[in-house]
């Protein structure tokens, strides 16, 4: 027995929903042969008579305040596999069907939760809790429960001795037969099932059988459909979890002693299975009956036990055993594929290994926003090109040439070794109207500039920044002493942005 | 020392005391770490960057493609540190990675943290892995260390720009090696040569450059406006 489960796509047009207005027309896109088409769209873009799979231009034509957002396939197949899984609390056999649908075996599992009935409205009830538009049927074939969920009645449970009459109802589309074997069906003049029902399975067989698509034949969807034909569910195995319970004879008020083993025996399950972790968690639980949990990350799969304990040990400095502790868990967070390495002749470890090694041991202590690694974007301004951002799930790129220039563009002029974090305001003591100031003051202490070269014009990035940003003409000077500046002033007199534009300290050269 | 040397054999643990108001103090160690790097073989691993709260604040942070022009294209690993003692305990960590090809360490000031055994520390890890270590002070006052190479940093005037003589050139530096076990203390004009990973010294003689021997013809902003108005 059957469930499927359609209309999955909505989840992600729902959240973009949520920024501009739920009742404004919205489609999500997708690239099609000739063009975007239309992915799925929400009810206010159903009325005005956008289709799926309607060319986006032509939607545009019949709705022209119609926004539009890429649709995120990928992520829409990541969240179905996830659902997949999530649904086997109501039976053990359970697969995604399309790109839009679920199929659960609930053969043998619906008196656990009250019959047929009350399992279809506890699903659409959970599904509705996640924001998930669900239709559901029930049919003793996975071919009948698709058609009866997309065709069908609301919440449909048809028996098997009833299954021939209802099928007949139903529009041949819900045959699942791809657009050309429609089209020809429907030039033929077969409407409904029941049309194909009554043509002689030789006839069939003779018109359909020869182009190759053994099971995508009217006939064998026909036969899957009523039964006739076996139609095999393939459940995908769920993922692997690794967790080691170790409970103890007497309450430790120490329990760092004891971890090695079953750190151990965790990361012996691992290999075995060829993984490493990228995050672990202990649980030590007290006798009083709390727990304390602690999590830490890993900037690379590892499954190193002596880099795991190091990482942990700083749980242990303050933690408050009460009278002991009874049991400990420990849990491999985010695994991933992790190959056997080789060891180096001489002994020594990969650099990459190390480097990694350093990063979670830099992180766990300090933070895992104190250590950064430069986060280089495509920009002429200086603050986001030479933005950092935190290296704990960036570690990869630390391999030989792994920041090789990605996304950094070459500045055309040279620029300073030190950028303050904010621009700081000078205090302009002696202008004139061209090039930098002649005198200025900062940080309290009065500079006179020698030598200058500049401007290097940047303009503000009108797709980002917020109207009335003013631009900037970057300056190198070099003062009496010798020091040199990165000083520039924001904006021009003139453009209509402000008033006279005031002069900034930006960097340092060497 | 002869009047005009490049820096021939730096220790692996140098400590430069700078101001904060300038980029001399952090380019002279870019300068010496490329030199350094250049003769080491396979120095292409990152730097660590480690950056106490105070440093960062006052000096701001390094700047990846300005500190690319100078030849170091090495990806930086920078640690923004909340006290001295986070970052003293952070660059002893990374001084005992090999895989790490330098050290940079900056702490403002004096701080407690920073006293002869933590830099004798240092220097110990250091000398263990072999990874250069470079310890900035700015703001610093020059205290016990066991540093054996001791500078202390300012701007000087640049050479001169050979395609605008009215835009700053080469930059140099006023480097006054304080302490040292190599030889006599002595203060030099240093440059950077990226071309041939070579720190130039020169003896810090009151020269003037080419091309200015009017003092205020090398104002002509200062002149002119000073004349109009």
């Amino acid at each position: 027995m059957t469930t499927a489960q359609p209309s999955l796509p909505c989840a992600p047009w729902e959240e973009a929903a949520d920024g501009p207005d739920a009742d404004a027309p919205l489609v999500l896109a997708a690239p099609g042969p000739h063009g975007p088409v239309v992915h799925a769209a929400n009810p206010a873009a159903l009325t005005g008579g956008t289709k799926r799979g309607m060319r986006l231009t032509d939607a545009r034509a019949l709705t022209p305040e119609l926004q539009v957002v890429e649709a995120d396939l990928r992520g829409d197949a990541e969240a179905l596999r996830r659902l997949t899984l999530w649904s086997r609390r109501w039976c053990p056999w359970s697969a995604s069907d399309g790109a839009d649908g679920l199929v659960l075996d609930t053969t043998g599992s619906d008196h656990l939760w009250g019959g047929e009935a009350a399992i279809l409205a506890d699903m659409e009830m959970r599904l509705a809790d996640l924001g998930q538009d669900a239709r559901l049927a029930v049919a003793p074939t996975h071919g009948a429960a698709w058609a009866l969920a997309r065709y069908g009645d609301l919440r449909e449970n048809c028996g098997p001795s009833a299954l021939k009459a209802r099928l007949a109802m139903l529009p041949v589309a819900a045959l699942r037969l791809d657009g050309a074997t429609l089209l020809t069906l429907r030039r033929l003049g077969i409407k409904r099932i029941g049309d194909l029902m009554l043509i002689p399975r030789a006839t069939l067989e003779r018109r359909f059988g020869r182009d190759g698509r053994a099971l995508m034949t009217p006939l064998r969807r026909l036969d899957q459909m009523t039964g006739d034909l076996p139609e095999p569910i393939v459940s995908p195995a769920p993922p692997q979890r690794f967790r080691v319970v170790h409970r103890l004879a007497e309450p430790v008020m120490d329990p760092q002693p004891l971890l090695p083993e079953p750190l151990g025996m965790l990361c012996a399950e691992m290999a075995d299975a060829g993984q490493g972790l990228r995050g672990i968690r202990l649980e030590l639980y007290r006798t009083d009956g709390t727990a304390s949990r602690f999590e830490t990350g890993c900037s690379q799969a590892s499954r190193d036990p002596a880099h795991l304990l190091n990482l942990m040990a700083r749980h242990f400095e303050s933690l408050d055993a009460g009278f002991g502790f009874d049991t400990l868990s420990l849990e491999a967070l985010r695994p991933e594929p992790l190959s056997a390495a080789q060891i180096r002749l001489d002994g020594g470890v990969q650099s990459d290994v190390a480097l990694a090694t350093l990063i979670d041991r830099l992180a766990v202590r300090l933070g895992p926003q104190a250590v950064q690694l430069p986060d280089p974007r495509e920009s002429h301004l200086p603050e986001r090109a030479d933005a950092w951002s935190p290296a704990v799930r960036r570690a990869d790129l630390l391999a030989p040439g792994g920041l090789g220039g990605g996304g950094m563009i070459a500045a055309s002029r040279e620029r300073p070794v030190r950028l303050l974090h904010a621009p700081e305001r000078i205090e302009v003591l002696y202008a004139v109207p061209e090039g930098p100031p002649v005198r200025f003051k900062w940080r309290r202490k009065p500079y006179v500039i020698r030598r200058h070269q500049g401007p290097e014009r940047i303009a503000p990035e009108w797709w980002r920044a917020r109207p009335g940003t003013r631009l900037r003409d970057y300056y190198k000077v070099e003062v009496e002493a010798g020091e040199r500046y990165w000083l520039f002033r924001e904006g021009i007199l003139g453009d209509g942005r402000g008033d006279t534009p005031d002069w900034f300290l930006h960097g340092l050269f060497a | 020392m002869t009047s005009s040397a490049s820096d021939p054999a730096p220790p692996a643990f140098t400590e430069t005391f700078c101001s904060t108001r300038d980029g001399a103090g952090t380019g002279l160690v870019l300068a010496q770490m490329d030199a350094v790097l250049a003769r080491m073989p396979g120095g292409k691993g990152p730097v660590l960057w480690v950056q106490e709260a105070r440093a960062a604040q006052e000096g701001g942070v390094p700047c990846q493609r300005g500190i690319a022009e100078l030849g170091l294209n090495m990806p930086i690993l920078r640690i923004a540190a909340r006290s001295a003692a986070d970052a003293l305990w952070a660059m002893e960590e990374g001084l005992e990675c090999a895989a790490l090809s330098a050290v940079v360490g900056e702490i403002w000031g004096n701080p407690k943290a920073l006293d002869f055994t933590a830099t004798k520390r240092l220097a110990l890890r250091s000398r263990q892995s072999g990874v250069p270590f470079w310890l900035l002070r700015p703001d610093g006052v020059a205290d016990l260390s066991v540093a054996p190479d001791r500078w202390r940093v300012s701007a000087t005037r640049s050479s001169d720009n050979p395609w605008d003589a009215r835009a700053p050139g080469r930059a140099r530096w006023l480097a006054d090696l304080f302490r040292t076990r190599r030889g006599a203390p002595a203060t030099w004009v240093a440059g950077h040569d990226p071309a041939a990973h070579r720190v130039d010294l020169v003896a810090a003689l009151p020269d003037r450059a080419l091309g200015e021997g009017d003092d205020r013809a090398a104002q002509p902003a200062l002149r002119s406006v000073g004349g109009g108005g």
